[in-house]
């Protein structure tokens, strides 16, 4: 049995604190009115110098209504930093406990004999899918509801003026938004609990009825979960780029929070190793979490790259200025997330003796987690912020404070059952485990 | 110096497994081990050392990515631009993302069958080798571990009948 230490409880309450402090920063200092956007871009032009100045002469040619109608768009973008660097933290943490659900149920349905040693790991862990999601809906009926504007086909002034987005109001609107949101949020929670309250029977008892139990709401969540995914990642991620549209897109975010929480997974796995618990866990377990790492990390530039290669072959320019913005505002993350989330996995763990070196797979991991929350900033921030974007205080502590839960709530649920699932027909096997 | 050698037959690969450690144990010396199907540890229960395929097979996909990447940058930028799709093949760099999947497929191409070959060369199988297996039935469902006799016919036949072979014999190797 675990016992949640103080000092991890500590600090997950630090990250907590400081986080919400950092996010109350990125509130407090978002510009109040125009006034103050137009000196912010005033001060930048200064700070610039050479080139630039030759594009202010440029400006002060042009009529003064085209300055305003500029600092107005800064002035927007400006208002939904805080927000979506908010809105980032919470959905990358919220679909990673999500993901390790996700992982937590394909086991189950697949019989899988490696892995039983771990169920209590996910089990425990996807506990924050409640807290998260109940977040995160807040934040979506907030956003929605026109207390910001990252959605803007929730806005009906832009609507109204935007033919295409008139034409999506079918699917787009906000009642229906927010009642595919729960049914998607509902159903989740409603397989985690399921699941949670039969392994524990199962741990009683010994009755072997609630491992089919188990097995049956695994496979049915997962068929249930493939489809709701895709339609969350076009409601919450893609409708923000609201011309865009991709037809992959479900897959490409699922590959990206998935092999997260698989790392996640692997990541906890090792510290709960090092301080002495899980002793039925050996290295044979680590290399096949991290063959899942090496594998997905593929798997994700995979449908990364077919999402990019087809749209910038075509040239098409609603589609294709989706990777233009990206590439000429966006560079150093663009590109660098590839390095992160494709070549640095790839070269790190392609050695099978390396997949079982816990500093190598930390130093994997830990790119695989940066890069994957720049992924998902890179596919919010560019629809929302446009160029004003940058990874500061409000976007780090967002993350600090959703971490901080994400430990508080996982690391809780894991100490309240035995860290064994002992009654798993399975367990035997996993518990023998070699490769 | 006698090159009489032991052929013991099992035909269940965990009895087999289990002699092989026995085997060892006791300080028999085993020449090979001929199996029906690939048996899961018998390498590192014979002691085998590692195999270094995976870096043979590292080493040709770089070579494959290198020779994709000279091939199109040959085909397309050098010898023969071509502008497809409003997109001209001036720069390597600017039109390198359709290249990927050629430069993809080459890697794998070449680290599949290079990997192939390597291995038919140092297991030393190329055509019209003779099968090497000394009977047939492991083929089939019968495992064969062939060991040097090095002590007295009597006490090494007991001792391999001890280990759960079925059958046990001495050979007369042809050298």
């Amino acid at each position: 049995m675990y016992t949640f230490s103080k000092n991890l409880k500590t600090f997950a309450i630090v990250l907590m604190v400081l986080g919400l402090v950092g996010i109350a920063y990125g509130f407090f200092s978002a510009p109040k009115d125009i006034a103050e956007v137009k000196q912010i871009l005033t001060e930048q032009a200064h700070h610039d110098g050479g080139e630039h100045h030759v594009t202010a002469a440029d400006h002060s040619v042009a009529d003064s209504a085209d300055h305003d109608h500029h600092a107005e768009h800064v002035y927007g973008q400006l208002k939904n930093k805080p927000w979506t660097a908010l809105y980032v933290g919470c959905i990358f943490v919220m679909l990673v406990s999500v993901g390790i659900l996700v992982f937590y149920a394909i086991n189950n349905a697949a019989s899988a004999g490696w892995s039983p040693v771990l169920f209590r790991i996910m089990e425990g862990l996807s506990a924050y899918v409640l807290p998260g999601s109940i977040i995160f809906f807040v934040i979506l009926v907030v956003s929605v509801m026109g207390g910001n504007h990252l959605f803007i086909w929730a806005d009906p002034a832009v609507v109204e003026a935007d033919h295409l987005i008139a034409g999506k109001s079918g699917y787009l609107n906000v009642p229906f938004f927010l009642i595919r949101a729960v049914i998607y949020l509902a159903g989740w929670n409603f397989y985690r609990m399921y699941a949670r309250k039969q392994s524990l029977a199962l741990d009683a008892s010994g009755d072997l009825t609630y491992y089919k139990k188990i097995f049956k709401a695994s496979a049915a969540f997962l068929v249930f979960f493939i489809v709701t995914e895709s339609m969350a990642s076009w409601d919450w991620i893609m409708s923000i780029d609201t011309h865009w549209y991709s037809t992959l897109f479900g897959w490409y975010v699922f590959a990206s929070f998935f092999v997260t929480a698989i790392t996640v997974i692997a990541f906890v796995t090792l510290y709960l190793k090092n301080k002495g618990y899980l002793e039925y866990v050996n290295t044979s377990h680590i290399h096949d979490l991290a063959k899942f790492m090496f594998g997905l990390s593929i798997f994700w530039t995979y449908l990364w790259f077919s999402q990019f290669m087809l749209q910038w072959y075509s040239n098409i320019p609603e589609e294709v200025t989706y990777f233009i913005f990206r590439i000429q505002e966006y560079n150093l993350p663009f590109f660098g997330m590839l390095v992160l989330n494709f070549l640095l996995p790839l070269l790190l763990l392609i050695n099978t003796d390396f997949k079982r070196l816990t500093w190598i797979v930390v130093m994997a991991g830990t790119c695989i987690i940066a890069g994957h929350y720049i992924d998902f900033f890179m596919m919010i921030a560019p629809g929302t912020v446009g160029g004003s974007w940058f990874i500061g205080v409000p976007e780090i502590a967002s993350l600090m404070f959703f971490i901080g839960l994400f430990i508080y709530v996982g690391f809780s649920a894991i100490a309240k059952a035995p860290l064994l699932a002992k009654n798993n027909p399975l367990i035997e096997e996993s518990k023998h485990f070699h490769y | 110096m006698s090159n009489k050698v032991i052929h013991a037959l099992y035909n269940d690969d965990d009895v087999l497994l289990h002699a092989v450690k026995e085997t060892r144990d006791a300080h028999h010396h085993i020449e090979e081990v001929y199996t029906p199907f690939p048996v899961h540890g018998l390498d590192k229960a014979m002691g085998l050392k590692p195999t270094r395929l995976a870096i043979c097979a590292f080493i040709y996909g770089l070579i494959g990515l290198s020779f994709g990447t000279f091939m199109m940058y040959y085909i397309m930028i050098v010898d023969w631009p071509q502008d497809i799709g409003g997109k001209p093949s001036f720069s390597f760099i600017q039109n390198m993302p359709s290249f990927v999947p050629i430069m993809f497929e080459m890697t794998v191409l070449f680290a599949a069958h290079l990997m192939v070959l390597t291995f038919f060369m140092r297991s030393k199988l190329w055509p019209f080798k003779k099968a090497e297996n000394p009977d047939v039935r492991t083929t089939d469902d019968h495992f064969l571990m062939e060991v040097a006799l090095n002590t007295d016919e009597e006490s090494a036949i007991e001792f391999f009948k001890n280990t759960g072979a079925v059958e046990v014999k001495v050979i007369e190797k042809q050298l």
